[in-house]
């Protein structure tokens, strides 16, 4: 127990000091998830909309297919990221692989499924709210889309949090295409795994504390906006 | 208001409308013209905001067509409960005519005139959501005021205000009248009809009973209904 809180009084001094070699890695996380993060709601917005907007064929399958995707297991995104990227596979001669790139890929495909299925959960609810009145203003489908996702932009505030949170904490798919390679790829999740095996648990704490830190904050934000979305 | 090519008449020939295999509606045939506010009566489930639905295009009927002689989209409707967007009271009133495509100018000047014709004029930044009921209802008849439209659908506009709500929205009814709009409005509300009607549709179980001028309607109803509604007796 007396290891365990000389770990934690260490984190505290390092994050206390601005550890430079911290600051990095909490700084490259934040980078590729909100890159990712961003990507994903630029797709799934649209996407999401578009899916509660439009009827056709096979629309209940790929609803189905969406939201099934949003339980997507990192390791196995990170593997297929990781086949697609490498020398032989695809997309090899982009030399994307083991850089902070291929890790905003692997997230982006990770979160723009969550994005997708809780935006046409919100746009569906909305329309059902607006849809003779728009209809009545002389809307097309296409234009409602612009208006509903404006409409709803405190509770897909959420849509977007949901899939931060999911990406800043995962660690299977950016280990499997980053490399966690120090001062390269090296995140907050990846470093926590490596720090502990490592017995190294003062960093691998100070991290953790920042990673459920952010993960407070983003859930009191989410908490915030949704009392916004009721006005 | 009044453009060189009228939407109107609109006709309606042999219209039904049936929903899980009942007819709501029953082979109505109407023409709606000239600026005569036209009321739609009835009591409750009669059918009446359905019919103003089919007119108005958001429901296709079951059988029968609804013709318009010209254009369909200078119409315009408010619902009972408008959908008010979660915008300034202002942008509520620009966002019909970013849809038309209308040019910046244009646009601004006739939201300020609508807002002066509804008296929202001080709530032009006000959050459209947080108005009173009679005051959302005044800037959804705003919201219909900027299309400039040739017929104007209300589905009883006042059911959930109170009289002096009620009696602001019905001033801006007649500004619409005066501005030579078509009005076609339902109401369960025997003393607003006589206030406002200058011809009654009498609707009864989805069926069209009387179309009569309304001083006609109201002096002598042709049919049994039609007087025990205006007695007050028919509730259903």
């Amino acid at each position: 127990m007396s290891e365990f809180t000389e770990a934690l009084g260490h984190a505290a001094r390092l994050l206390a000091a601005f550890d430079s070699g911290v600051w990095e890695i909490v700084l490259l996380s934040l980078q590729v998830s909100c890159l990712a993060v961003a990507l994903a709601a630029l797709c799934g917005f649209p996407l999401g909309a578009a899916l509660a907007l439009y009827v056709f064929p096979g629309r209940r399958a790929v609803v189905v297919l969406i939201n099934a995707l949003m339980g997507l297991p990192p390791v196995v995104v990170g593997l297929t990221v990781y086949l697609m990227l490498s020398r032989s596979g695809p997309l090899g001669d982009l030399g994307l692989l083991f850089t902070p790139a291929a890790m905003v890929i692997a997230q982006w495909v990770l979160v723009t499924p969550i994005i997708t299925a809780l935006t046409r959960q919100v746009i569906e609810d909305l329309w059902e709210e607006y849809e003779e009145e728009l209809r009545s203003l002389g809307s097309t489908r296409a234009q409602a889309i612009g208006t509903l996702l404006w409409e709803g932009r405190y509770r897909l505030m959420t849509a977007v949090l949901a899939g931060f949170g999911r990406a800043v904490a995962e660690v299977g798919a950016v280990l499997i295409v980053g490399g966690n390679i120090a001062h390269a790829t090296r995140v907050m999740t990846t470093a926590i795994a490596l720090e502990t095996a490592k017995g190294e648990l003062a960093l691998a704490l100070g991290l953790g504390a920042v990673l459920v830190t952010l993960a407070l904050l983003i859930n009191a934000v989410a908490y915030l906006t949704r009392d916004l979305a009721r006005a | 208001m009044s453009p060189s090519i009228s939407s109107l008449p609109l006709r309606l020939e042999g219209v039904s409308y049936a929903h899980n295999g009942h007819t709501l509606l029953h082979e109505i045939s109407l023409t709606l013209a000239g600026d005569a506010a036209t009321v739609v009566l009835g009591p409750n489930g009669a059918g009446k905001s359905l019919l103003l639905r089919l007119c108005h295009g958001l429901i296709p009927p079951s059988t029968g067509r609804i013709l318009w002689a010209g254009d369909a989209a200078k119409q315009a409707m408010v619902f009972q409960r408008p959908v008010l967007l979660r915008r300034s009271v202002a942008a509520n009133l620009s966002y019909p005519l970013r849809l038309l495509g209308l040019a910046r100018e244009e646009r601004e000047r006739r939201v300020a005139e609508a807002l002066a014709m509804a008296g929202l004029t001080p709530f032009a930044d006000r959050y459209a959501r947080s108005l009173s009921g009679g005051e959302q209802q005044r800037l959804a008849l705003a919201r219909a005021w900027v299309r400039q439209p040739e017929v104007l659908f209300l589905d009883e506009p006042t059911a959930n205000l109170d009289p002096a709500a009620t009696r602001q929205v019905e001033v801006i009814v007649k500004r619409f009248r005066d501005a030579g709009t078509k009005v076609v409005m339902t109401t369960h509300d025997l003393g607003q009809a006589r206030r406002l009607a200058e011809k009654v549709l009498f609707l009864h179980r989805g069926r069209l009973l009387e179309q009569a001028p309304a001083e006609c309607f109201f002096a002598g109803p042709a049919t049994a209904e039609a007087r025990a509604f205006v007695r007050g007796e028919l509730l259903w």
